[in-house]
């Protein structure tokens, strides 16, 4: 009896992943053909819940896109992949202490803030580099302009409530 | 108590490489909240479009009932004598604004530029002048206008601007202003939605009479007097020019269908404002007449077939000989298959094939009236499409979606290297499509709010590569933030999304019903997600957006009945007419002014209450509302009315704004208003 039940609580739980996947890739599905652009995959396998890692996005990537490249993804390569990520939980986000413990890493006198050359330097230098677009957008909402500086802190708080 | 992997991040932070990973971290993290946000930004983009053409669609749907009224109550027009007197209006010697005297010099349409900066007001009786010259202007031009690049080095091209004046003084300033050597096109759709298309169309019909060879204008599906009526170009000219606003309106009826329907650049660039068909025909396009064409609203309607009350042919703006039976096309062009089912069923996606030429010799019907007013129809409605093909473009009710054979196929045939049209707004204010063939070019930036989009427009030069300019004409926007730029536009984007699933509670309550079988007034979010699809039709993903609109579900399910309480005590004010009336006007909102505007055929701003009734009773039966006749007389004694048996206008449409601004009014954010939202300076009427 109780094997009867696992069976079918994976089945609605996988048919519960199902809609959700397919509601994400219809927003960036723009021809309403079932394709999107590669570059949007990131998007959307992020807004999905998950939070991995550039190069584990690319791995996943050459998973999903077709034999010879054509810059779109098909949804029937996606949603089976993505399926499994939510299954199996992969990439999991990043617990908000983790992600002030990884500030203070940074800051190891301290002082409770970085100054806006030292989050250039380690965020275009280190780790998985950003753009420079991608560290202007950043720097736009991070730094207070009177103390040229960001309050970790205060930073996180911020966006962790607007995150939902 | 640490976690497991509390512990191991804690290890490996003692590691080498400790700021390399915890920069990773960070880094990994930030994406993740900026694909967050790009999400909410399309799911956004997505809502105001679908509730957009949804309210498209309605206007669509209601398109016998206008038909009826406008038959009932259009003026008759042996009044045509009265817009040419304009020369008796007297300008007072206290008018600041600015002065015309004809012909036009080009300081007189830069001065008006700048009057118009300023905030002044034109005279009515300078309107009417400039807008006789222009209709005089215009009747010499051919349909298919023909620029070369010769004579202007570089000619620039705009997309809609929908009345956002900002736009258009934005451009002159980054582009220049128009002169012999800088030649501009606007494509289509002056109007409506914006604020200010009274000055912008002041603006291009002055430039154009400066600079006839090198200002050109084509017409757009907004250059329209039934899509005036709903959209607001009939509001705005009437709130401006409250004495002179009927005359200014009948002449700007004529100035519109004496616009170009398309230009031609070096006869290898076709710039026109939708789209085209699989059936273009430039010469016949080129030589019919393109004044008759005084509305494509009812023509698009009609082609579809629309069994309806469409009464009186004779009457209507446009309308096919009488004999005709309705809806012919349909079952008589049977010899040719098609395969998409029932050729006019609601939905289907109506086979092109269906609307083809029409047969010659039929009873009382003329061949050439139908076929050319469909190019017209097809050139100003119409959007591309991705995949092959070419159907009927339901979602605008007219025009077809076109694929890139068809474009392959039309620039094949007369010799072009690509298309530049307008009509759809895109967030980066350009799109290219079809290989590169077809260039997408829209110029009213913050279309649908503060930071939803960006304008554009096109340059070309005498080798004809397009080189596109992009900006957003308000200032506001470049010092916000992504993240408050996209907040800001959400938030209009839902309080809309609410009105619209408030204005539906009885049928959301219906469907909730049906799947909560065992009544515990729980429902799973998924069956929460599917019953607002089927009553709304929005095609929205609603999964994507239920953290927006349902408060924080805990083990997945929903109680339904507390939510749709928490949707109504938003948007329900203290003292108001019964519920059910309130949500199904408030559903029809934008509809309503557009169907008083028609009964108010003399633009008094008032409407007898017979007539008040009469129209209320017809579009409940349309709508398939149940509406007794006192729900009716009640709704008419809520409203102040005046004991001489007329209702103001303006007091009944300030009553849905009161009932829209109590329900805002505790709101804490400073957000703008949606740019299409009515708030004109409306003041609370006196008496309440």
């Amino acid at each position: 009896m109780w094997r009867i039940n696992l069976w079918e609580g994976t089945e609605l739980v996988v048919a519960e992943f199902h809609k959700k996947i397919k509601d994400a890739f219809e927003v960036f599905d723009h021809e309403a053909n079932n394709t999107v652009d590669v570059r949007e995959i990131r998007t959307i396998i992020r807004s999905l819940g998950c939070c991995p890692s550039e190069g584990e996005l690319h791995d996943l990537i050459v998973e999903i896109e077709e034999e010879e490249p054509t810059g779109y993804i098909r949804f029937e390569k996606f949603l089976p992949v993505m399926t499994k990520v939510l299954l199996e939980k992969r990439y999991r986000p990043i617990p908000e202490d983790i992600l002030l413990r990884s500030f203070e890493v940074l800051d190891p006198s301290k002082r409770g803030f970085l100054t806006k050359e030292e989050l250039i330097k380690y965020m275009t230098e280190e780790g998985e580099p950003f753009s420079q677009e991608e560290m202007e957008e950043m720097l736009s909402a991070a730094i207070d302009p009177e103390s040229n500086s960001i309050r970790y802190k205060d930073y996180i708080a911020m966006m962790v409530v607007d995150d939902g | 108590v640490q976690s497991p992997i509390s512990i191991y991040y804690h290890l490996t932070f003692h590691a080498e490489f400790a700021s390399f990973k915890a920069a990773a971290l960070i880094q990994r993290w930030y994406r993740r909240y900026m694909a967050r946000l790009e999400t909410r930004r399309c799911c956004t983009w997505r809502i105001f479009q679908s509730i957009e053409y949804a309210g498209q669609q309605d206007h669509v749907k209601l398109h016998d009932f206008f038909s009826y009224l406008v038959d009932h109550f259009t003026p008759n027009s042996n009044h045509e004598s009265e817009y040419d007197d304009y020369e008796s209006i007297e300008v007072p010697d206290n008018y600041t604004g600015p002065r015309l005297s004809f012909p036009l010099l080009p300081n007189h349409a830069t001065a008006l530029v700048e009057a118009f900066r300023l905030k002044q007001q034109l005279h009515a009786r300078y309107v009417l002048n400039l807008l006789h010259e222009t209709r005089k202007h215009l009747v010499q031009l051919p349909n298919i206008n023909r620029v070369s690049t010769c004579y202007s080095e570089e000619i620039t091209v705009c997309g809609d601007l929908h009345g956002q004046l900002d736009d258009l003084i934005f451009i002159f300033h980054k582009n220049g202003l128009p002169s012999p050597e800088r030649a501009y096109v606007f494509n289509g759709d002056f109007v409506d939605r914006g604020k200010e298309s009274v000055e912008i169309l002041m603006i291009l019909f002055a430039f154009m009479l400066v600079y006839p060879k090198e200002f050109r204008l084509n017409r757009g599906n907004h250059e329209d007097h039934m899509v005036n009526l709903r959209y607001g170009l009939t509001k705005e000219v009437m709130h401006k020019y409250k004495t002179h606003g009927k005359k200014i309106l009948k002449i700007l009826q004529d100035v519109f269908c004496w616009l170009h329907l398309a230009t031609l650049v070096d006869e290898k660039v076709l710039i026109l404002h939708g789209g085209v068909s699989d059936m273009p025909d430039l010469e016949l396009l080129a030589k019919l007449d393109r004044h008759k064409v005084l509305t494509t609203e009812v023509v698009s309607c009609e082609r579809e077939g629309r069994a309806g009350s469409c009464p009186g042919a004779g009457s209507a703006p446009w309308a096919p000989p009488p004999g005709l039976p309705r809806g012919h096309r349909a079952s008589r062009s049977s010899s040719i298959p098609c395969s998409c089912g029932p050729p006019w069923g609601p939905g289907a996606g109506r086979c092109r094939q269906q609307a083809g030429p029409p047969r010659a010799g039929r009873r009382g019907f003329r061949k050439e009236t139908i076929s050319w007013s469909f190019q017209v129809v097809d050139i100003l409605w119409s959007d591309p499409m991705a995949q092959e093909g070419c159907k009927a473009n339901t979602v605008r009710g007219g025009g077809c979606y076109f694929g890139p054979s068809v474009t392959e196929q039309l620039l094949q045939k007369y010799n072009l290297q690509f298309l530049i049209r307008s009509h759809e707004r895109k967030p980066e204010g350009y799109e290219f499509c079809h290989r590169r063939k077809v260039l997408t070019i829209f110029s009213a930036s913050n279309y649908y709010e503060v930071g939803s989009n960006r304008g554009a427009y096109v340059k070309l030069g005498p080798a004809l590569t397009p080189y596109i300019v992009q900006y957003q004409a308000n200032k506001e926007t470049h010092r916000l933030t992504m993240r408050q730029r996209i907040s800001r536009v959400e938030e209009s984007a839902l309080r809309s999304l609410w009105e619209k699933l408030f204005a539906s509670s009885l049928d959301l309550l219906g469907e909730f019903k049906k799947h909560d079988a065992d009544k515990t007034g729980l429902i799973t979010l998924s069956a929460w997600a599917e019953a607002v699809e089927s009553v709304l039709h929005l095609g929205l993903p609603w999964r994507m957006l239920k953290p927006q609109l349902v408060n924080s579900s805990t083990d997945n399910t929903l109680e339904y009945k507390s939510w749709l309480e928490d949707l109504a005590k938003e948007q329900l004010s203290r003292e108001n007419i019964q519920s059910s009336l309130l949500e199904t006007l408030y559903r029809n909102r934008p509809n309503l002014e557009a169907i008083f505007r028609i009964t108010d055929s003399d633009h008094s701003g008032f409407i007898s209450l017979d007539e008040f009734r009469q129209t209320w009773k017809l579009f409940s039966s349309h709508m398939n509302i149940d509406i007794t006749d006192d729900c009716i007389c009640d709704l008419a004694r809520s409203i102040d009315l005046n004991r001489d048996g007329h209702i103001d206008i303006n007091e009944f449409l300030e009553a849905f704004r009161i009932v829209e601004q109590s329900s805002t009014e505790g709101d804490t954010s400073d957000c703008p208003q949606a740019t299409n939202t009515d708030n004109s300076g409306c003041s609370k009427p006196s008496k309440r």
